[in-house]
């Protein structure tokens, strides 16, 4: 049941975008379609996951003054495999997500989780955790890209809905500001109503 | 000329917040006031210059010499901590009023993504080391340029009725969304 909470809590009450709006950078930018934001999760995910599991197993060894050093050390290991892998076999994804792959690195959620959470608990419940938090980070990618390809260009996941062009600055940079204002806001309405 | 273009594609048509989103985090941040927004401002130049610097020296000598181009993202992510934190030590040896009004930004630059992006992106572009310097202080301009704004709107919106739920983050990222809208009307210049 705990492990069943842990893994949950990423995806509404801790949600790392819509709660703690932690790597606003690549949710902006890489969700101009519901495909390129799933992509870009599932990216992240993997790096919090693998990260998560090895900082937990090395947390003892690390000396404490230069823990963050090796925590980036890690990260940047796994960003780099999953950058080499994206390039090899879904190079369309590449292409768009460009320098934000190797950028997940400097995105606060992975860090913040080494040093929150996986550095003080077990391997398990880090790797629940870091699958949890990817996901409700892939989740709240994939809706936003959702509604911006929807008001943008009428489609999800390039099938189109209805007809006409949709407005186009939805898919631009100023609605992605918008769009994820908006879905802020009402989470933190959410939020509010339950308390 | 050349440069000339380069350096207004970096400050207005390409604005590294409002049209690549890179740096959002400091954007949100720390744009509550006018003061606290040109500080950040001025630690961020600092360290990007100085940043793409070391990495374009290290990618063209270390990496391309050795051939070991994909660790790129690692040695590039540890040059720029060790700069960032050597910046603070010898701003704190050095310059006193300096480090007192850059000093509580400087750790916070590490995270912030448009420097990692920024020394990325002049790799990307094939820029030489005179063009990656020229890149990196006017993509620095265009971030205070956009900060310093949104820092501007928010103290006016202080003393604005705002429903509940929109209150901070929400209706920052409006306002920004607006402000980048008012920026593509630069889209084309260059």
């Amino acid at each position: 049941m705990n492990q069943w909470k842990n893994f949950t809590k990423g995806f509404i009450k801790e949600n790392p975008i819509l709660v703690l709006v932690l790597g606003t950078c690549p949710t902006l930018a890489t969700t101009s379609s519901a495909f390129n934001g799933l992509g870009m999760g599932l990216a992240t995910t993997f790096v919090l996951v693998g990260s998560n599991v090895v900082i937990s197993l090395l947390a003892k060894m690390i000396p404490d003054k230069v823990r963050i050093p090796s925590y980036v050390v890690v990260i940047a290991t796994f960003v780099t495999i999953v950058d080499l892998l994206i390039q090899a076999y879904v190079p369309a994804l590449y292409a768009t997500l460009g320098i934000f792959i190797p950028l997940i690195v400097v995105n606060c959620i992975v860090l913040g989780r080494a040093e929150a959470f996986a550095n003080k608990n077990t391997v398990m419940s880090s790797l629940v955790d870091g699958v949890g938090m990817g996901l409700g980070f892939t989740m709240a990618l994939g809706i936003l890209g959702a509604i911006r390809e929807l008001l943008g260009s009428g489609a999800i996941f390039g099938m189109k809905l209805f007809n006409g062009d949709g407005a186009l600055v939805f898919v631009l940079a100023p609605g992605a500001f918008i769009a994820l204002g908006y879905m802020i806001a009402l989470v933190n309405k959410i939020n509010k109503a339950k308390n | 000329m050349e440069y000339i273009l380069i350096i207004i594609s970096a400050i207005f048509v390409n604005n590294v917040i409002l049209a690549q989103f890179l740096g959002i985090c400091p954007f949100l941040g720390v744009s509550n006031k006018v003061s606290t927004a040109v500080g950040m401002t001025g630690a961020v130049t600092f360290v990007i210059v100085l940043a793409t610097i070391v990495t374009y020296l290290i990618q063209v000598y270390v990496l391309k010499t050795l051939n070991i181009e994909y660790l790129q993202t690692i040695s590039f992510i540890l040059v720029i901590a060790a700069l960032v934190q050597m910046v603070e030590i010898i701003l704190k040896k050095i310059s006193q009023p300096l480090y007192q009004a850059l000093g509580i930004f400087l750790p916070l630059i590490t995270t912030n993504c448009a420097v990692l992006g920024v020394a990325l992106l002049v790799i990307k572009k094939d820029y030489n080391l005179l063009e990656g310097v020229v890149f990196g202080f006017a993509t620095a301009i265009g971030f205070g340029l956009a900060l310093i704004i949104l820092a501007g709107i928010r103290e006016q919106l202080d003393l604005a009725n705002i429903p509940k739920g929109m209150r901070g983050v929400p209706i920052s990222l409006v306002v920004a969304g607006i402000l980048a809208l008012a920026f593509m009307g630069f889209a084309g210049m260059v």
